[in-house]
């Protein structure tokens, strides 16, 4: 498990909006047999511009000549690894447990715990969103797996560097 | 259906074209189609050319062996669907040779995009594995960016292909525009000179070695850094080795030229890798044919490397130093900075080997391409530009047509693609049609773009083709043989036509050499004659090329010599 997290990266591209642009970065990974575990894109500061934040696994040595691929990318402006030092991480899981009314005083206490929300229940279930870093919503999952927990989507990581200049 | 227009409005077609004439565009080479028939009309009124191929691998290959001679993108104009498939192992074999190709593709109508109209095929997602960059236009307007940057990023930095697809609403529709337009290319970057501080700790590997030696690629041709290369050599008295697309980068003929290393190189050349302490490729990308297994490539030695792609640097061979830009610029530097080196000792080493592992062979048995290749050496002083198709005739014409010129000798090295040869000669003649071109190329490889023939015939091009017939796929026999106790499977060309015949049935000069005696005569006689001509060799059978190192191997488990039965 702790070599295996070794083997985790998270990249971030700030790259053109064109057509193609995801499919040339991600055929970079997969030529080179690198599993993407998350890819989060969204529109940057400048509309003409994109960040992605890849999170994949696979050795180092590899990364460096996937990276270095990438970058050569017409549409890819800038690539770069972040470690945990250089750079914030946060990601958004949204779950939904199985509405016991025994259990509500403990999942409020974990929500609050967690500083996550409920963003909406009903008789049948309830939906809990909760930001944080991957660790967190690993256990957070976890926990909530004990409440009956019936389904998890998670954002995938963003980040974004502490430095002036942009991710 | 013609396209009219009010008379000052341009449809995409006549845009697209204008823009290819600002390029200098001299020659289109292709096939049309029902998309692209509004880019044909326009034709009609221009001064560029278009040569019709019969196929359109032959058409980029042509572009290819074009844009090799000349130093300028080959153009190539297809229409969709399989027009458009058909480019790709053209484009593919471009993509790992670094040659600088503009393909455009018809495309169907933008409403129909993702629909499987008739002939539409997703030719911008098949091709973007092989291409540098690639388009689909979307915008009748966009047209003049568009190309202007296709061009700027075929030939500049690692030259490469660049594929636009053109629906064909797009270029039948209305230009109301601006030619005048900015590149976006945001991401794009050419490297710059490095800084002195990187050139001169580059230079600092060099002292105390005894055995430099340099290794120089098809990115030293690309670069023109021939005559930085010379002085580098000159200067410091250090041998260089070629790879079979660094032909011509530094003069084979030199006193202190090993001529090309690799699989098939000369057995000195390989002997000095062995021996070198230090190795600097110019422009060359390790690849697994020239050093066989990267563990063992010269383990004593430092290894230096000079690419213009960083991309290339470490991804086969971790150098102890490298520099990232242009080999010329950067040759230039380098001059500067080293301090002189003996290497007496070591040249006398490498003129040792020279001198006792020459390469040889044997007129006794018949006829075989070594000779014809030398013939043909001797008979155009080396100064033609000599083609080749894939397989044994192609390293042995590697081995014996010494290139002393960076810009006269073609192959297809990364990708290896048979079928290649014929056209690109072609392709070759029509940038340069004051130049001897020579083609060699194998019964096999031949068959699959002979066709062209009729594209030679009717441009009356005087381009010679020298089809070695030896009635085998021969490089996979040879294999075969050496490595898989000769069980022949899948290697037998029978069937082959009478190719003679195939040539005067395309208008085409047809001359058959038999044997050594006849030999010298026939190929003046080729030369001799004004237009096209096909040389059918009939070579002895089972012949192997020698030097060779066994595939996954290191310079150690050379083969000189056949083995012995
Ligand atoms: C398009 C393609 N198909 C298959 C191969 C595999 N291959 C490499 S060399 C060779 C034999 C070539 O035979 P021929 O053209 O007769 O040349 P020879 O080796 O006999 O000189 C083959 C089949 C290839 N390189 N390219
Ligand atoms: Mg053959």
């Amino acid at each position: 498990m702790e070599n295996n997290k070794k083997n985790i990266h998270t990249i971030s591209l700030l790259v053109a909006n064109k057509p193609g642009v995801l499919v040339r970065v991600t055929s970079a990974f997969a030529r080179r047999g690198y599993n993407i575990d998350a890819l989060v894109v969204s529109p940057s500061f400048d509309p003409n511009y994109s960040t992605m934040t890849i999170t994949a696994q696979g050795d180092p040595a590899t990364l460096d000549q996937i990276m270095k691929q990438t970058v050569k990318l017409v549409d890819v402006i800038h690539c770069n690894e972040h470690t945990g030092e250089d750079a914030v991480h946060q990601e958004l899981a949204l779950i939904k447990i199985k509405n016991v009314p025994a259990n509500k005083p403990v999942i409020t206490d974990l929500v609050n715990k967690f500083a996550a929300k409920i963003i909406t229940e009903d008789e049948n279930i309830v939906i809990i969103a909760c930001a944080g870093t991957t660790l967190q919503l690993d256990e957070f999952e976890t926990v909530m797996k004990k409440y009956g927990m019936i389904e998890v989507v998670r954002s995938g990581k963003l980040v974004m560097t502490k430095s002036k200049s942009s991710t | 259906m013609t396209v009219k227009q009010k008379d000052t409005q341009l449809t995409g077609a006549q845009t697209l074209l204008k823009c290819l004439e600002s390029e200098g565009v001299e020659y289109i080479f292709g096939i049309p189609g029902g998309v692209v028939i509004p880019i044909f009309d326009a034709l009609v009124e221009s001064k560029m050319k278009f040569i019709l191929t019969r196929h359109e691998q032959g058409a980029t290959h042509m572009a290819d062996g074009y844009a090799r001679v000349t130093g300028k993108p080959g153009v190539v104009l297809v229409t969709s669907g399989p027009g458009a498939t058909n480019t790709l192992t053209g484009i593919m074999t471009a993509h790992m040779d670094s040659v600088p190709l503009v393909i455009l593709t018809g495309q169907a109508r933008r409403p129909s995009l993702g629909k499987d109209a008739f002939q539409e095929a997703d030719i911008f997602g098949m091709s973007m594995p092989v291409v540098k960059h690639s388009y689909l236009v979307r915008d009748t307007n966009d047209i003049p960016r568009i190309i202007k940057e296709a061009f700027y990023l075929a030939n500049t930095g690692r030259p490469g292909p660049v594929l636009v697809d053109l629906p064909a609403d797009v270029s039948a529709g209305l230009f109301t525009g601006s030619f005048d337009q900015k590149m976006d290319l945001g991401g794009y970057n050419i490297p710059p000179l490095p800084s002195k501080e990187n050139i001169k700790a580059f230079a600092a590997m060099f002292k105390g070695v005894k055995k430099p030696l340099l290794l120089v690629g098809h990115g030293a041709v690309i670069s023109k850094a021939e005559k930085e290369i010379k002085t580098l050599v000159e200067k410091f008295g250090i041998p260089v080795v070629n790879t079979l697309l660094g032909k011509g980068a530094f003069p084979e003929t030199h006193p202190l030229s090993l001529g090309m290393l690799g699989m098939h190189g000369t057995a000195y050349a390989n002997k000095a890798l062995i021996s070198c302490d230090l190795i600097c490729s110019i422009g060359s990308r390790w690849d697994d044919r020239i050093n066989g297994n990267n563990q063992e490539f010269c383990v004593g030695a430092k290894k230096l490397h000079i690419d213009i792609d960083p991309a290339e640097i470490g991804k086969i061979v971790k150098p102890d130093a490298s520099l990232v830009g242009d080999a010329k610029a950067i040759l230039e530097e380098l001059i500067k900075y080293l301090e002189p080196m003996d290497t007496k000792e070591w040249q006398s080493e490498v003129a040792f080997y020279k001198k006792e592992f020459p390469l040889k062979y044997d007129t006794t048995k018949g006829l075989t391409v070594p000779f014809l290749v030398d013939e043909v050496y001797k008979l155009t002083k080396g100064k033609a530009i000599v083609v080749t198709d894939v397989g044994q005739h192609q390293m042995w014409t590697a081995q014996f047509y010494k290139c002393d010129y960076p810009d006269r000798w073609l192959s297809s090295g990364g990708a290896g693609t048979m079928g290649y040869g014929f056209p690109a000669a072609i392709g070759a003649q029509f940038g340069r049609p004051h130049d001897l071109v020579f083609a060699f190329v194998g019964d096999g490889g031949f068959q699959m773009t002979l066709s062209e023939l009729a594209t030679a015939a009717i441009h009356k091009l005087p381009v010679k083709v020298v089809v070695n017939e030896n009635k085998y796929l021969g490089m996979v026999r040879q294999w075969q043989e050496l490595f898989f106790e000769n069980r022949k499977s899948g290697v037998d060309l029978k069937g082959s036509p009478n190719f003679v015949k195939v040539a005067q049935a395309y208008g085409v000069k047809g001359i058959l050499i038999k044997n050594v005696r006849e030999a010298r005569r026939k190929l003046q006689e080729a030369i001799n004659h004004k237009g096209p001509v096909l040389i059918h060799a009939d070579i002895i059978k089972e012949n192997n090329v020698f030097p060779m190192i066994p595939a996954g191997k290191s310079a150690h488990h050379m083969m000189i010599d056949p083995p012995k039965k």
